[in-house]
């Protein structure tokens, strides 16, 4: 299906489809289901793609990177996540990715945290929920008390991706109790080795992800890393979770595309009762709804990133297309797993590892209930509340 | 160095083919296309001899429309300028046809050295590198998956794959040399090549401008007449051999012996 992409990002697409295909599919087998690739491997992969000019994809221009649209960020997206080789809430093979708050270091802060990111030295993380805050952020219990010229941070944050690999935590804590998501949330950038605070869990989750629990004791950080202005911090984490969504979107798209090619080669060559199972119909259809709900998501996906780049507020869509998307590709991993027959449940191939991991998508960074529930609060008003 | 490479769009290797149903073709509808994958060779080796020497890296294709968006892919992945075939009239042109008119191309061209693909891979013909090469007079080696250029950059030595070995050949310059497999790792257009390839020169040239007449070209002029296409026969189902290994083992020989008569 022809979506009209501009000449570049059609090319890009091709491009980073090319190297998918070349350099990585071929790895799914051989390389074992954990939290990342080995770390040999991945240098091995992001040395290629910074030798072939592929590098920094999701950085602005005015620090190096491809500066490229968020439409064109959302092509290379849906490209990488047609392989299972690198798990989905980690970074590609083309730069660092978990960037989208850190623009809005100041000029100090861009030399501690920003600049290292890009130049891959540094790893962040990012830490809202908590064990009694996740859907409703706004419940937040971590408080961040101003003492002299820094402020004493104490609470418990959960689910921390990537929590014991990073070097800092973007984490948002309660400066104002009275106004809380009102102006009384603020962002801090805090060095993992700081003083007061540690790690104190770790969660085996059904996919390879395995998040972290911090705990914030007197921890004390200095005003000069309050992230944006205070009180500023509920925004700055919308701002996170809005590209959040759109990513998964994006992902849902390449996950479903990949499945859906497989189930119809399969489909094809299968035969039962002497005939391939393509030619029954409960097969037809399965492959027929797949296509037609994958269409769907890529036009709302699409669409929202198009209404992005052209500097709109395009929530709404953001959230029809993180909805849609993440329950599309349960949809169709489901099905292409089932036309698979046994082979779809074998380690062989990759259905069954995205079949769990597709799972999270619709709770993650906003569950289908939250985004059913923001959509129909816009289109209701007040009523509904 | 001056190097012009010669390149044809062709469908993915992906694609399904579908043949048009009453024969008389491929339905390429649905079909992805791609810079044939040999061209990709001789645009690499043309890159880094360019990397090496200076000059200018041309690629002239002949194809419709759609063939726009291969020179583009080449113009991303380095090469300076594209020169674009496109002229109605030579729709349907058989392989001599097709080396006519980048033949006339090239006498517009100026060049050191023509690297084309060894063979397109929709028509498989290895046809057009050479006869383009006897069309313009020049010395020409084939498959070649070594190719070491002199210090001056005016000869090379040429390692031509050829059954069961290597020919080793030297030639002056300029040449054509069609490119096998082995010669070079493509490399895949860069971000920046990807951005900057609109702004550079893409020309289009027709059958008047390049001075030929259009009713000596195409389908009509073509001495080569496809008659009809036809999937191969399907293949039969294989023969499993039961029992042990070790009797497995001679019954697979005694087939082989007896029935294929291969050994
Ligand atoms: C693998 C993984 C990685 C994560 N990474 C991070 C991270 O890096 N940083 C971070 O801060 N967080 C992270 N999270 C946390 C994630 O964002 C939360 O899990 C998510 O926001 C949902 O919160 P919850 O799990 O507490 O569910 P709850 O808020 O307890 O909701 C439970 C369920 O109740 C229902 N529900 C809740 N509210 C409503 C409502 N108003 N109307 C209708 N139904 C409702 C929904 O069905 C929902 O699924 C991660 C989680 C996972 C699983």
């Amino acid at each position: 299906m022809d979506y009209d992409l501009p000449d570049e990002l059609k090319l890009l697409q091709q491009t980073i489809r090319r190297v998918v295909s070349e350099h990585m599919i071929p790895l799914e087998p051989i390389t074992p289901e954990d939290e990342d690739i080995p770390a040999d491997l991945r240098a091995k992969l992001e040395q290629m793609a910074k030798d072939q000019g592929l590098w920094l994809l999701f950085i602005p221009a005015e620090y190096g990177g491809a500066g490229l649209s968020i439409f064109g960020q959302v092509i290379v997206w849906e490209e990488v996540s047609k392989t299972v080789l690198i798990p989905f809430r980690k970074d590609s093979i083309f730069g660092p990715e978990g960037c989208s708050i850190l623009f809005l270091c100041n000029d100090q802060q861009k030399e501690r945290y920003l600049y290292p990111v890009i130049r891959g030295e540094r790893v962040p993380c990012f830490a809202t929920s908590e064990p009694n805050a996740g859907s409703d952020p706004s419940a937040m219990t971590t408080t961040a008390v101003k003492d002299g010229s820094s402020y004493l941070l104490n609470g418990k944050k959960t689910w921390v991706t990537s929590g014991d690999k990073a070097d800092f935590v973007q984490v948002v804590a309660v400066t104002d109790p009275a106004k809380r998501q009102r102006g009384g949330i603020t962002a801090f950038l805090v060095d993992m080795d700081t003083p007061g605070l540690t790690i104190t869990g770790k969660f085996e989750l059904m996919m390879e992800d395995r998040p972290n629990e911090f705990t914030f004791e007197n921890c004390r950080v200095p005003e000069a890393n309050i992230l944006g202005e205070i009180g500023q911090g509920f925004v700055i984490s919308q701002t996170w979770i809005t590209m959040g969504r759109l990513r998964q979107g994006a992902k849902a798209l390449g996950v479903a595309q990949r499945c859906l090619d497989m189930a119809i080669e399969y489909a094809k060559h299968r035969v039962t009762f002497g005939k391939p199972i393509a030619t029954r119909q409960a097969v037809q259809f399965m492959i027929a709804d797949s296509e037609v709900e994958l269409h769907a998501a890529r036009l709302m996906v699409y669409h929202a990133a198009q209404k992005l780049d052209k500097g709109e507020d395009a929530r709404h869509e953001v959230y029809i297309a993180k909805l849609y998307a993440n329950e599309m590709v349960g949809r169709v991993v489901d099905r292409a797993l089932q036309i698979h027959g046994a082979m779809g449940l074998s380690k062989e191939l990759p259905l069954e590892r995205w079949y769990r991991d597709v799972r999270s998508r619709r709770i993650t960074e906003g569950p289908s209930e939250i985004m059913r529930w923001v959509i129909a609060r816009k289109l209701l008003g007040r009523v509904s509340d | 160095m001056k190097i012009v490479v010669c390149m044809k769009q062709v469908p993915d290797s992906e694609t399904q083919i579908k043949l048009a149903p009453d024969g008389g073709g491929v339905d390429l509808h649905d079909a992805q296309f791609v810079v044939n994958p040999y061209d990709e060779f001789a645009l690499e080796e043309a890159l880094r001899l360019k990397e090496r020497f200076g000059g200018e890296v041309t690629v002239v294709t002949m194809g419709g429309d759609k063939a726009k968006e291969a020179l583009r892919t080449c113009l991303a992945m380095g090469a300076d300028r594209g020169v674009h075939l496109n002229d109605p009239a030579f729709a349907g042109c058989d392989s001599l046809g097709t080396a006519g008119v980048l033949a006339a191309a090239l006498r517009k061209l100026e060049y050191d050295l023509i690297l084309c693909g060894k063979q397109a891979i929709d028509d498989d013909c290895m046809h057009v590198g050479p006869q383009l090469a006897e069309l313009l007079d020049l010395p020409q080696v084939c498959v070649v998956n070594k190719l070491s250029v002199a210090e001056d950059g005016t000869s090379a030595v040429a390692h031509r794959q050829i059954e069961g070995g290597s020919e080793v050949v030297s030639v002056t310059f300029p040449a054509v040399i069609t490119c096998q497999k082995g010669l070079n790792e493509p490399r895949y257009p860069s971000l920046k090549g990807i951005m900057g390839a609109k702004k550079k020169p893409l020309d289009e040239w027709r059958a008047g401008e390049l001075g030929i007449d259009p009713a000596s070209v195409g389908a009509g002029a073509a001495a080569v007449q496809i008659r009809q296409f036809f999937p191969p026969p399907p293949r039969s189902a294989g023969r499993k051999i039961e029992g042990d290994p070790a009797h497995a083992a001679k019954e697979l020989v005694r087939l082989l012996r007896e029935e294929a008569k291969v050994v």
